[in-house]
């Protein structure tokens, strides 16, 4: 299984969970749309198609990436191995605790089911009727579940080469997106398919993508492109600082709704370039999660995996990230929640960071509520996975500003259709989506992927035969076996020799042997009936190739005492009549038929002779 | 055959200046470039001119690999790569690239600063060294060229140490550094996976140790810094700057908090600040523990450790010093062993091995009266202890490791001769595999053989594991049958029938004809079908048909029966078989001449 992600725009659909219980009601108008109000649930992967305790190996590529893994690997009879790179783990941990904390925080009594009911749901209004599999919905998985699901994970190095069951090897690398963010090779001796999934070739924090290992590849998985692809991030990131600073000077609160690591490692490097000559000095920056220290603590830990500006600055040593800094001044402060310390130490006009992005559970939800109604302040949403508008639905009418600056660092076509020219898979296959241009902008012909031959495109449940023509598997031929094989030259350059070995096959390792000789019959009583056995060997004599001359054929005849010979010309060949013996040789281009009665030892003798003169295979 | 050579430059029957070349299908590889803590001559370095007499190394050497950051592995490097001249790619961990520069220039200063040598290498030699370093993640195979890889494994010992497996084709060689196989208070245990290399290399520095269980050693350190702190005395722990140290500085940091003691506790030179900011940089390198927890508080951040002033050494009343270097050879360590060396209420704990020539070395042998520069010479007054805290495999640990690995040869460098000897013996016994041990300069060559990697199709391959069945007979091993075709370096085994197509050539068919004459006054359906009854009971596990149109056919063996025209109780049998059934075919054609028995119906 590749990747295990979670879909969490179904939480959209969902009232935000607020401080304090209004009435139990399941549907709610709010500003013209309809909520459910209950627990928010998240779409999970498809678990019906098959039976998921078949799965051997799950590849994680990134942190994002594994947030399903629970309902994966616990309770389904899962038993495999899930792979992943050290920060992978320890962030997507992280993310996930976030998550479970944010929905134990405020526990809705009941959930609301009576929605689902496809009945009742066909008569809704807007995004709810056209929900997809609502009763595979499912609420957020406990601490205990995640602990579980994450022991199963088999850390891997980038370039770690993987053997699984010997019948493959897989490996991950660097794909530049997020730290650990991987890649995977996935490869046998003779076939090639690479993983390609949230990927970036911009310079942020993590180590560069590493592109030059998914040539060769015979296929090539594509998925993870930028949700964003006509937001430019550098850009994007300069709107983010110039409204930020605008409301802060204007008096009023900054707020933006995010993920607990990832762009935000990157837009608190670009504060603190910012913070001086933007005059930000003494504004307050508050980091609200109740994992921000932990995530803040890890990111300095993991230099291997960092972009070489970062490793170089380890070596001196010094934090990779100046947000160490930051809080060493003061000027970054972060908290588990709004409550204890931060309610006291709490000054404005300043700048939150703090999730759950979706606006739906978390302590945003809290400052949604506390700023909502000024005009003064600004919302700034960075993160590309929910559509802003459908974030802010529950809350209109709102006086706040609201800014949109999605920053993806992910791959937009045109860098995919470089980077495909150069590492050249033979063939490509991706979601039906890239495959045309997206429905609200028809005709940008550019924002999806052309390639010769077409891309295979898959969606949801869609069941694929990769084009593969497998030939050959590897086999191990053992020193003593290959010490006994005698090649012959057939032309120049090729030679040939004939195996006899005996195959074992292990753990899908092949191995040739010799053959072991045969124990020495024991002389014993039963030597009469030794005779009488059938050969016990089913061994096939090898097949035979070449002609038969005819005068060193007779010459050889000679030379064994064989002189009588009469030759008889006929249309393909010639007759030999061995007139001593009543004995004939048929010989012609391609076969040769000897016609012996009676007289063992002659045909022996006959037949050595002929194969004397042709190449056995 | 192919061969694998190793010769120790270095750490041959001897601990320092480590560095071992290996060749190894074509490739050379230098492992480590040490210097040796007992000499202040020529010897102090590697013998290079082994590799080359003139001229640069680049061309010599395919790559360099440094275990870790002890200046007895890398402390020849900066006069390797810069002096001697070698540009190809030196790989090291990202702790050691780190940390090595640090500990050179350390090196440099004492040697070029205090002691005034010329012709040493340069500050700047250091930087353009470590620009050739490649950083080496753990388990991570690094592609050196198309044919050389390695990968490193974790090897406990110090931060950042790794174990190199070093792999050309599939030959391999694995060389340990210096290793530990239990856990300590800051870092993990040393683990390979079962890599059956060729050959091991191992470190061998207790070879003939095992020692107590750890628990009671840091019992025993604690209760003698104990006493002597409440007698009033000062206590000397001589240490690396890394490695040991911060492992002590955890053990006193704990004790010190729980018997809530006041005497104070010093770190010698400024790097103790830097070196444990190492530590929580690189904390995914040490122990789980640490790792675990280091979010809510970082083992590295000291509270009853304090950085040290040379005139806090005259205080008076106890006080702990920790100082560097840890053989007491030179520098900080050494100033302050002569000051408090007349004092019998003073203590100096040894807590690692001290090579030959060292003061450490002297005083751990029970010398009482030392010779110092300038004729002088020292009582040593002092109390002497020895405790074993580095983070060597001991001979049960070297052991384990060989269980961990399988290899097929086992190497030892890193130890004294005598020790190596007694460990040879036991590891050729328990695990009848050749042990080396080659001196420096002397050459170790092991024999490999090698299996030949082949192309096999598909068709060939599915069609025999399919005939040997899903659980094959090991007593009753099946023959199988193709052709091997070399063209350019391909090696594919096919089919014969597929050979003759790939290789555009014709097939012969080989065919023989036999008449054998048989008594059987039966009619002629009837002979036949007597000849199938009796060659069904005669031939088992063969196919046998009987097919309408009178013949019977054994496998591919056609057999006609006619009856000759003057006797119709003489039968005549035709078989017919080709050169491919010629076993089967020679056996019936004898098996038919003795007639049929007479019992068959």
């Amino acid at each position: 299984m590749l990747d295990c992600g979670l879909d969490t725009t179904s939480v959209l659909n969902f009232l935000p969970l607020p401080l304090f219980f209004p009435s139990f009601q399941e549907l709610k108008e709010c500003a013209g749309r309809v909520f459910v109000d209950s627990q928010p649930e998240f779409c999970l992967p498809e678990r019906e198609l098959l039976d998921l305790s078949t799965i051997d190996v799950i590849l994680i590529s990134n942190y994002h990436c594994m947030m399903a893994l629970p309902y994966i690997t616990e309770h389904t009879g899962f038993t495999g191995t899930v792979y992943a790179t050290e920060p992978t783990l320890q962030i997507g941990r992280l993310l996930m605790e976030e998550l479970v904390k944010f929905m134990e925080r405020v526990p809705k009594a009941q959930s609301a089911t009576c929605w689902k009911n496809k009945e009742i749901q066909r008569m809704l209004p807007g995004p709810l009727k056209d929900a997809v599999d609502v009763w595979t919905w499912k609420r957020s998985y406990s601490m205990q579940e995640v602990n579980s699901a994450l022991s199963k994970v088999q850390l891997v190095g980038y370039s770690q080469k993987v053997e699984l069951f010997g019948a493959v090897q897989v490996s991950p690398l660097s794909s530049g997106y997020s730290l650990g963010s991987s890649n995977w090779i996935i490869q046998s001796h003779h076939e090639k398919v690479a993983y390609v999934s949230g990927s970036s070739l911009l310079t942020t924090h993590p180590q560069p993508m590493d592109q030059s290992s998914l040539k060769n590849s015979d296929v090539l998985i594509l998925t993870g492109l930028t949700q964003m692809p006509t937001a430019n991030p550098d850009g994007m990131l300069g709107e983010f600082c110039s409204n930020l600073a605008m409301t802060i000077r204007a008096g009023g609160n900054v707020l933006v709704p995010c993920y607990s690591s990832g762009v935000i490692y990157d837009l608190l490097e670009c504060l603190y370039q910012f913070i001086e000559s933007a005059n930000l000095g003494t504004t307050p920056f508050y980091f609200i999660s109740p994992v921000a220290n932990s995530s803040l603590e890890f990111s300095q830990i993991f230099a291997e995996w960092l972009c070489h500006n970062k490793q170089s600055k380890v070596y001196l040593p010094e934090p990779p990230f100046p947000h160490a800094e930051l809080i060493q001044t003061n000027k970054l402060k972060h908290y588990p929640s709004i409550h204890g310390d931060f309610s006291s130490e709490f000054r404005q006009p300043c700048v939150v960071f703090t999730g759950h992005p979706s606006l739906r559970f978390g302590d945003v939800v809290h400052f949604m509520e506390l700023w909502g109604k000024s005009g003064l302040n600004t919302i700034i949403f960075t993160e590309p996975d929910f559509s802003y508008l459908d974030a802010l639905a529950p809350y209109q009418p709102l006086a706040m500003k609201c800014v949109y600056c999605p920053i993806d660092t992910r791959l937009n076509f045109h860098q995919v259709s470089k980077l495909l020219k150069e590492v050249q898979p033979l063939h490509v296959v991706c979601p039906e989506q890239y495959t045309q241009p997206p429905l609200t902008q028809s005709h940008r012909s550019d924002l999806m992927l052309e390639l010769q031959p077409p891309p295979m495109p898959y969606r949801r449940c869609s069941v694929l035969n990769l084009p593969f023509r497998r030939r050959y598997e590897r086999v191990y031929i053992l020193p003593e076996l290959a010490n006994s094989l005698v090649p012959s030259e057939i032309k120049p350059g090729v030679s040939m020799a004939t195996v006899s070995a005996v195959l074992h096959s292990k753990d899908n390792k092949h191995t040739l042997q010799s053959v072991p000789k045969p124990p020495p019959v024991p002389p014993s009583k039963k030597r009469k009936r030794v005779m009488e056995e059938p050969p016990v060997v089913l061994a096939p004599k090898p097949l035979l190739s070449g002609a038969v001359p005819l005068e060193a054929f007779l010459a050889t005849l000679q030379k064994h005492g064989i002189t009588e010979v009469k030759v008889e010309e006929t249309a393909d060949g010639h007759i030999l009549h061995l007139q001593a013996d009543d004995t004939l040789i048929q010989l012609e281009e391609d076969g040769t038929h000897i016609v012996c009665d009676n007289n063992e030892p002659l045909r022996t003798t006959l037949r050595d002779l002929v194969l004397r003169f042709l190449q056995k295979l | 055959m192919p061969e694998i050579k190793v010769t120790p430059l270095g750490a041959g029957q001897d601990v320092g200046r480590s560095c071992i070349l290996v060749s190894i299908g074509g490739k050379n590889i230098m492992l480590d470039c040490g210097m040796h803590m007992g000499y202040n001559d020529d010897r102090r370095f590697p013998d290079f001119s082994y590799i080359t007499q003139n001229g640069r190394l680049t061309e010599f050497l395919d790559c360099v690999i440094i275990s870790h950051f002890h200046l007895d592995h890398c402390g020849a490097l900066p006069f390797m790569s810069e002096m001697v001249g070698y540009d190809g790619p030196i790989y090291m961990t990202h702790p050691t690239k780190a940390i090595c520069p640090i500990l050179l220039e350390d090196f440099r200063k004492i040697t070029v600063d205090k002691k005034g040598e010329t012709n040493f290498f340069t500050s700047q030699m250091i930087k353009d060294c470590m620009k050739k370093v490649v950083p080496l993640n753990l388990h991570q195979t690094v592609q050196v060229d198309d044919e050389l890889e390695i990968k490193a494994y974790y090897a406990g010992h110090v931060l950042g140490a790794a174990m190199v497996q070093i792999k050309v084709g599939s030959e391999s060689v694995v060389y340990t550094g210096d290793y530990n196989m239990t856990p300590d208070r800051h870092l993990g245990a040393a683990w390979i996976d079962k890599c059956r290399p060729d050959i091991l290399i191992s470190e061998s520095t207790y070879a003939t140790t095992i020692r107590d269980s750890k628990r009671c050693r840091e019992r025993d350190f604690l209760k003698k810094v104990h006493e002597s702190i409440e007698r009033g005395g000062k206590v000397l722990i001589p240490v690396f700057a890394l490695g040991r140290a911060q492992e002590l500085c955890i053990l006193l940091e704990t004790f010190w908090e729980r018997m809530n003691l006041k005497a104070p506790i010093y770190f010698s030179t400024g790097l103790t600040e830097k070196a444990n900011h190492y530590y929580k940089l690189f904390i995914t390198w040490t122990n789980q523990k640490i790792r675990k927890t280091f979010v809510q508080r970082n083992m590295f951040e000291f509270k009853h450790i304090k950085a040290f002033d040379r005139s806090y050494a005259d205080n008076p009343g106890p006080m702990v010093v920790f100082a560097t270097p840890g053989m007491l050879h030179a520098g900080q360590s050494l100033q302050i062993f002569k000051k408090w060396a007349g004092n019998e209420k003073n203590m100096v704990i040894m807590p690692g091995y001290c090579v030959q020539g060292t003061i450490g070395h002297k005083i751990l042998n029970g010398q009482r009266k030392l010779e110092m520069e300038g004729r002088s010479t020292l009582d040593v007054k002092l109390q002497v202890e020895y405790m074993s805290f580095s983070a060597h495999a001991d001979a049960k640990g070297i052991m384990q490791l060989i269980r961990m690995a399988e290899p097929r040869n086992m190497l030892l460098v890193h130890g004294e001769a005598v020790k190596m000897e007694f460990l040879k013996g036991k590891i050729e016994q328990e695990f009848s595999i050749d042990c080396h041990m080659p001196a420096n300069g002397e050459t170790a060559t092991v024999t490999t053989n090698p299996s030949v990697p082949v192309d096999i199709s598909l068709n060939l391959l599915k069609r025999e594991m399919a005939l040997g069945g899903p659980l094959p007979d090991p007593k009753k091993p099946r023959t199988m049958h193709g052709t091997l075709i070399m063209k350019e370096n391909s090696l594919k085994l096919v089919s014969s029938e597929q050979a003759l197509k790939e290789l555009g050539l014709n097939e012969h068919q080989l065919r023989f004809t036999c008449r054998v004459q048989l008594q059987d006054p039966h009619s002629d359906p009837d002979t036949l079908n007597r000849i199938y009854t009796h060659l069904k009971s005669v031939l088992k596990g063969y196919t046998i048909q009987h097919l309408p149109d009178g013949t019977v056919m054994v496998e591919s063996i056609v057999i006609k029966v006619s009856s000759s025209a003057e006797d119709t109780s003489t039968k005549v049998l035709l078989l017919s078989w080709s050169y491919q059934d010629e076993d089967l075919g020679s056996f019936l054609s004898t098996l038919l001449k003795k007639g049929l028995p007479s019992g068959l119906c």
